[in-house]
């Protein structure tokens, strides 16, 4: 009775789970950057598990059912089997190969900005985020967080380079098919830079600067979220991005302030 | 002491017999098993509480006006530390170590039993400094269990980071030195105490898990504790260990060099361990429950001894999956994702082996074996999931989403407690005497298993959709669509039934006690040494005049020329027909 009941059970959970995966309902949201590699990733390694889960469930189900014990039915002794054990060894790793190999070319990729990728810097705090462009020169002037208590952004104002450089307190502009690379700073605690559409993912530390890039390849906006713990009001850290043709990218950049009119010396 | 078994009469081991000497400040291995487990329980069910307030807010944003943001956040916290630390590693290493540990290897007691009488008194003094936090001026800390700084220790910076972050420091230190004396004493013990016969290739599974844990426990737990002290001084002394340059809340703070993901490092050399800590242990127990109810003997004992110390031994090199998006080296993320697939080799033959373990096997399949059994089922998802956020760049986009949150509930909270609930009812009749309800027991285990899937599994789902986890609501985020609300209430419905049928669990053992049916000496006719002690419970000492001999494995079940499916460990190999009963 137990092992029946079991084994249904087992196998309506494969079946619900294969339904829900299959309905599309709880999928990726629409890609909007270059990152098709990693949702390929994300493919093969939802085959691979997603095959693994259903095969050994549906034994574990009829295991539970023909094993079950009832009048007259024996156990049979059965300790080893080398063989047996070598060869689901090896089905195990060539499943590994084949998610991790691939995986870790893709994520050299993801680590190696190209060269013509223009920087934007992001700055995040409690609970907001703003956004620094390089302007004409395309170069960011130097910043130091002892400035914190000069500007907002603790850029050194003496720095020529800083001159030109655009502040804005969002939304984040960028161009469409321009890679990007997002160049991070924190004033206070860890946040984290997240556009689910844009897949990519990196935290923001005080004290240091890192990096994450990626091409926009999709007109329109998204939401830019926190997804590091970063105190009561994480879950309200969010900006917009708006992604826009280079023209009107241009024109916006122009309209807005430069350190050299904003921030006095 | 270790002279144990040279001198097989009782001259160490005078029976208690006062009240407290016997029940209280007890050193019988027995008493102190059943208060770290008892303990263990109660504290468990505070976290299981707060879980239900999260949900509150989950399903219903805005229903419940008196969960707000902070104390989300410190509902939060403390359910994840609670659930890990006080009742998991404290139910597995304190309670089963402790039951288990001398009876299964043949000995009177633990090693060290004043020492072991100590570890409880210290983990009770670290529970009540947990709870003491509740009760603080700014409550509980809120900065997730993982207590990054510098968010957990600047003022203001998130909730408690006042009193509440230095007790949970206090509390975890405290724990630390428990779970070293603990840890020291069941290595000892396993070492030194194993009765005549009893090999280490004899021993039974949930010994070796059980002892793999604490050696992993004893190398583990000093980066938290050194993690723990340094936090502490950045919160009381305004030192720099892990505060760099920051400027928070429009003030400059004056601190400087010091480096946020140092902490991340010693945290996660912990944190991956103990999360092996909890599940090795687990798995030693279902593999014992599988092979008893199937009849059968483990498949491929000593693969699964090896696959655990691998477990173990890689363990300790992959704790950076967890800092993927950190900010740390990037070249980081190639070894530690290789390190960490490879850890699903050893994994994946676990399952492989349980699963040709029930292969011919003739299956009970009561409370204890259906909790082994589901402990299987929820390992394999969870497991298998584990190898999305393993593989650095499909870690990527689910980092920090409610991907993570349903992939380490199924693998380390419901796959453990399904570990610890087999367990319970496997041994309550040696425990206690008495037998539990089949019927309540089979009730406990069809909410609780079903109910697991169903509030974890659509999590998985949120993930991938890019739902992040930590999150007081989620309104006003256009990228998600309207389906994840419905979700949540309905995975918030699933769990107040599956946390209040954690109420038949209790009631059936509190009852059991007194009121259930007499239990037999060897009720599910098992090979192991602890079920062929003189009295049921056990009595002081454990074994009466003489120790028990060991002539043969942990698994001699169905011998094809034994006339009984059963053989135990105390039997000659000349005599497979008398079996003691």
């Amino acid at each position: 009775m137990q092992g029946i009941l079991l084994a249904i059970v087992l196998v309506l959970l494969i079946v619900g789970a294969v339904a829900l995966t299959l309905s599309g309902t709880l999928w990726l949201s629409p890609l909007a950057s270059n990152w098709g590699m990693i949702d390929n990733m994300l493919v093969i390694t939802l085959v691979v598990t997603g095959l693994a889960f259903v095969v050994l469930n549906l034994v574990l189900a009829y295991l539970v059912w023909r094993y079950r014990a009832r009048d007259g039915q024996k156990a049979t002794y059965f300790a080893e089997d080398h063989k047996l054990e070598r060869n689901l060894i090896l089905i195990t790793a060539l499943g590994i190969i084949v998610m991790l190999g691939p995986g870790l070319f893709v994520y050299s990729e993801y680590i190696h900005p190209p060269r013509e990728a223009m920087t934007v810097e992001v700055l995040a705090q409690q609970w907001r985020w703003s956004f620094r462009y390089p302007g004409a020169d395309g170069q960011l002037g130097r910043t130091d967080p002892k400035l914190f208590a000069q500007n907002a952004f603790g850029i050194d104002v003496t720095d020529p380079a800083a001159q030109d450089d655009v502040l804005v307190t969002g939304p984040l502009h960028l161009p469409l098919n321009k890679p990007v690379v997002i160049q991070l700073r924190s004033k206070d605690v860890l946040h984290s830079f997240y556009v689910p559409e844009f897949r990519a993912k990196m935290d923001a530390v005080p004290g240091m600067v890192t990096r994450l890039w990626f091409t926009p390849t999709k007109m329109g906006t998204f939401d830019l979220l926190c997804v590091e713990l970063c105190g009561t009001a994480h879950f309200q850290m969010r900006s917009k991005v708006i992604v826009e043709s280079p023209k009107d990218f241009e024109r916006w950049l122009q309209q807005q302030p430069t350190v050299a009119q904003t921030i006095k010396r | 002491m270790a002279h144990a078994v040279s001198h097989p009469t009782q001259e160490h081991h005078h029976e208690p017999t006062s009240f407290w000497s016997r029940y209280i400040f007890s050193q019988d291995h027995k008493v102190i098993a059943i208060q770290y487990m008892i303990t263990a329980l109660i504290v468990g069910f505070v976290g299981l509480f707060l879980s239900w307030l999260m949900r509150l807010q989950l399903g219903f944003p805005g229903e419940f006006n008196f969960i707000n943001p902070n104390n989300y956040l410190q509902f939060m916290t403390q359910h994840g530390m609670i659930m890990i630390v006080y009742l998991l590693t404290a139910a597995l290493l304190g309670g089963f170590g402790n039951y288990l540990i001398p009876l299964m290897i043949g000995a009177r007691d633990m090693a060290f039993p004043f020492l072991n009488m100590l570890s409880y008194w210290t983990y009770l003094a670290s529970v009540l400094l947990l709870l003491a936090a509740f009760f603080v001026p700014g409550g509980p800390t809120g900065a997730g269990w993982t207590l990054y700084p510098p968010q957990s220790v600047l003022p203001n910076a998130s909730p408690g980071s006042e009193w509440g972050i230095r007790l949970m420091i206090l509390s975890l230190a405290v724990f630390v030195a428990a779970g070293t004396m603990g840890g020291l004493n069941y290595v000892t013990t396993v070492l030194q105490m194993r009765t005549r016969g009893m090999t280490l290739m004899r021993m039974p599974l949930t010994v070796w898990g059980i002892f793999i844990a604490s050696v992993l426990a004893l190398f583990a737990f000093p980066a938290l504790f050194v993690g723990g002290v340094m936090l502490l001084l950045d919160n009381l002394f305004g030192t720099s260990f892990f505060i760099p340059v920051v400027n928070l809340l429009g003030k400059q703070l004056g601190r400087e060099g010091g480096n946020p993901i140092l902490y991340q490092h010693l945290f996660w050399y912990f944190g991956h361990p103990e999360v092996y800590i909890v599940i090795l242990p687990a798995m030693g127990v279902i593999s014992d429950l599988l092979a008893t109810h199937a009849r059968k003997p483990i498949f491929g004992y000593k693969a699964m001894v090896i696959s655990m110390a691998a477990i173990a031994a890689i363990g300790f090199v992959v704790w950076a999956h967890h800092m993927f998006v950190s900010g740390m080296n990037p070249y980081f993320g190639f070894w530690f994702a290789i390190a960490t697939l490879i850890i699903a080799i050893p994994s994946a033959v676990k399952t492989y082996n349980w699963l040709l373990t029930l292969w011919k096997g003739n299956l009970h399949l009561n409370t204890p074996m259906l909790f082994a059994i589901g402990f299987i089922s929820t390992f394999i998802i969870g497991g298998l999931t584990g190898l999305f956020l393993g593989n650095v760049i499909v870690d990527v986009p689910l980092h920090d989403t409610y991907f993570v949150t349903g992939h380490f509930h199924l693998v380390m909270g419901v796959s453990a407690i399904f570990g610890i609930f087999g367990g319970l009812y496997h041994w309550f009749p040696k425990a206690v005497g008495r037998m539990y309800s089949e019927a309540l027991g089979k009730l406990h285990f069809w909410v609780t298993f079903v109910g697991s899937y169903l509030i974890f599994f659509p999590m998985l789902g949120e993930g991938f959709l890019g739902v992040p986890r930590r999150y007081f609501s989620f309104r006003g985020i256009e990228s998600f669509p309207d389906i994840i609300n419905d979700l949540n209430a309905f995975i918030t419905v699933v769990a107040l039934i599956v946390g209040a049928a954690q109420l038949i669990f209790v009631f059936n053992l509190v009852w059991s006690v007194f009121k259930g049916r007499k239990a037999e000496a060897n009720p599910w006719r098992a090979t192991t040494l602890e079920w062929q002690t003189p009295t049921t419970p056990p009595p002081h000492g454990n074994w009466g005049e003489q120790l028990p001999v060991v002539y043969r494995g942990a698994y001699d079940y169905s011998l094809p020329d034994a006339p009984q499916d059963y053989v135990p460990q105390t039997v000659p190999p000349s005599e497979k027909a008398r079996v003691r009963v």
